[in-house]
């Protein structure tokens, strides 16, 4: 029991952070029918600017301000870098091939996630570096849930990213953009005979989904502590599967699909094997895809006769 | 009703798409209050003078002038902030967003309250109002175009633009439709339909133009329109 709940808080955990990433997929995929593989380099770079403010503030040991503050400006500035990459990706790398053929965009997307990779090689080096969590937040701290005990920064992890998932529902179902970006997703065109700038209705959903990645950078920082410039590769494979498992394009199936393989990986680590991690994740993927072909949430493709 | 104001004027435009040139030297008017049809068939040009409007493409030469001013050179968002709407051909309804929320994309660049605007719709079409939070995609036909028709209402146009309104309705459907258009029509909105059906378009407007393969082919006032031979022989069947 006390294993079996272990495993659970820790999918919860990995699963909050990949759906956090997904969305950002889905989202994009949804309004540009584009597959953004430079997402999980968007990831990655949030979660060095977290590593840097930490870094400005004094490290983890020797903080000179009240850890809630630093962790605030830790997510702030990973929203803010996040959402400027993730801008500068669809103005330069998507924009100026909107038009073109559907591959070129992709082909694009793949370029821009090796140049994001070889700028992290640049500026941070190959050297992983930590976020060093314990210091910051004792490792004893934390909610009891049973026999076991959940670490604080787990929780704040797990909370924060269910708050941020119910704000952006909220967003997209309620506020005016929202139903915009839902509106542009479905029909640029017709949106655009609507009066919608379709342009900013698009970098908006850039500016979103990227500022998601950069706090889920932060939070893998803070929860497993060691970060690199290769980071995304991995990351942004599974929150893509997450993507696709859920049903791309589909808000709560991104969240879906991400507390899925979460939860798939933490109890293939717990009651299998950690090798056969990703092995089950993507079998998951396989399975999904052959019994519902649009994901578990998806809108099947109309066909047109 | 009708007075001597030009609403919408197109000089001499010429648009293309890529090497194909579209439309071949267009000149129109539309006088505020009047309801005028663009009459022509399958690839005449008659999407691309509506999106030439609209301003989703543009003229390599020529002028689009609208309420005055010169929007040419403007973003569809401007000209529908300016008074144009548009029910886009085969409605192009928001088929995953409710009834609701499909009217509300109809009043994206509205600041103001339109609460009394969703209220004349819905007066106007009592059926969504009780239809309000269905999806758009499950309603029928009919009701899609009751839905496309308020969508495009709810900017509170002076120009409502129509793209084949009778496309894909069944005949009863369209009568009914276009005894909307003439209500709408008689509520002060000037309104440009475009059509295959020149019976039933000849028979609400004012006046009409005939476009053939990128040229205005004919222009006069409906009644001598439905009244000329070779129309007749093109169009109307007889």
């Amino acid at each position: 029991m006390e294993f079996f709940l272990q495993q659970t808080v820790n999918g919860l955990t990995l699963g909050s952070v990949y759906a956090l990433i997904a969305l950002g997929y889905s989202m994009v995929y949804g309004i540009l029918k584009l597959l953004n593989f430079a997402h999980g380099e968007v990831y990655m770079f949030g979660a060095f600017a977290g590593y840097g403010v930490l870094t400005i503030l004094g490290g983890s040991s020797a903080l000179v301000v009240p850890v809630w503050l630093a962790i605030m400006l830790m997510f702030g500035a990973a929203m803010i870098v996040s959402a400027a990459i993730g801008v500068a990706l669809e103005r330069f790398a998507y924009r100026p091939l909107r038009n073109s053929t559907r591959i070129a965009p992709l082909i694009s997307a793949i370029g821009a996630s090796f140049f994001l990779q070889a700028a992290a090689l640049l500026m941070f080096t190959a050297n992983s570096r930590s976020y060093n969590t314990p210091s910051l937040i004792a490792i004893e701290t934390g909610i009891p849930l049973g026999p076991i005990r959940v670490w604080m920064v787990r929780v704040l992890v797990i909370v924060t990213a269910f708050v941020l998932m119910i704000l952006l529902t909220l967003w997209v179902n309620r506020s005016r953009t929202g139903k915009a970006v839902r509106a542009v997703s479905f029909d640029r065109e017709a949106a655009a005979m609507m009066g919608i700038d379709v342009d900013k209705v698009i970098v908006v959903t850039f500016l979103i989904g990227s500022a998601l990645a950069g706090i889920g950078g932060v939070m893998v920082g803070l929860v497993f502590g060691r970060i690199f410039h290769l980071m995304g590769f991995v990351a942004g494979l599974k929150a893509f599967t997450a993507a696709v498992v859920g049903g791309i394009g589909s808000i709560p199936g991104a969240m879906l699909g991400g507390l899925l393989i979460g939860f798939a990986e933490a109890y293939t680590t717990g009651y299998i094997s950690s090798t056969f991690q990703n092995l089950i994740v993507f079998g998951l993927l396989i399975v999904v895809l052959l019994v519902r072909p649009s994901g578990l949430l998806g809108r099947p493709e109309l066909v047109k006769v | 009703m009708s007075s001597d104001q030009s609403l919408l004027s197109l000089t001499d435009v010429n648009t293309y798409y890529g090497q194909i040139h579209i439309l071949q030297g267009i000149s129109m008017e539309i006088k505020a209050g009047e309801l005028v049809c663009l009459l022509g068939g399958n690839a005449s040009g008659k999407s691309t003078t509506l999106k030439t409007i609209l301003g989703i493409v543009q003229p390599r030469s020529g002028t689009v002038t609208f309420d005055g001013v010169d929007v040419t050179n403007k973003s569809t968002s401007f000209r529908i902030g300016n008074g144009m709407a548009i029910v886009p051909e085969n409605r192009r309804l928001f088929a995953p967003m409710t009834v609701l929320e499909n009217l509300e994309m109809g009043a994206y660049l509205r600041s103001d309250n339109f609460e009394e605007d969703l209220n004349d719709v819905y007066e106007l079409f009592p059926l969504l109002a009780e239809r309000r939070h269905q999806l758009a995609g499950t309603l029928s036909g009919g009701e899609q175009q009751m839905v496309a028709m308020g969508r495009a209402l709810m900017s509170k146009p002076k120009l409502l633009l129509m793209d084949e309104p009778s496309m894909g309705l069944a005949p009863i459907l369209v009568e009914q439709s276009f005894e909307i258009i003439q209500r709408v029509h008689r509520a002060g909105v000037s309104i440009l339909v475009v059509e295959q059906n020149a019976n039933m378009a000849l028979s609400i407007a004012d006046h009409g133009y005939v476009l053939a393969t990128g040229r205005i082919v004919l222009a006069d006032r409906a009644e001598a329109l439905s009244q000329h031979e070779d129309l007749k022989k093109a169009y109307l069947g007889r």
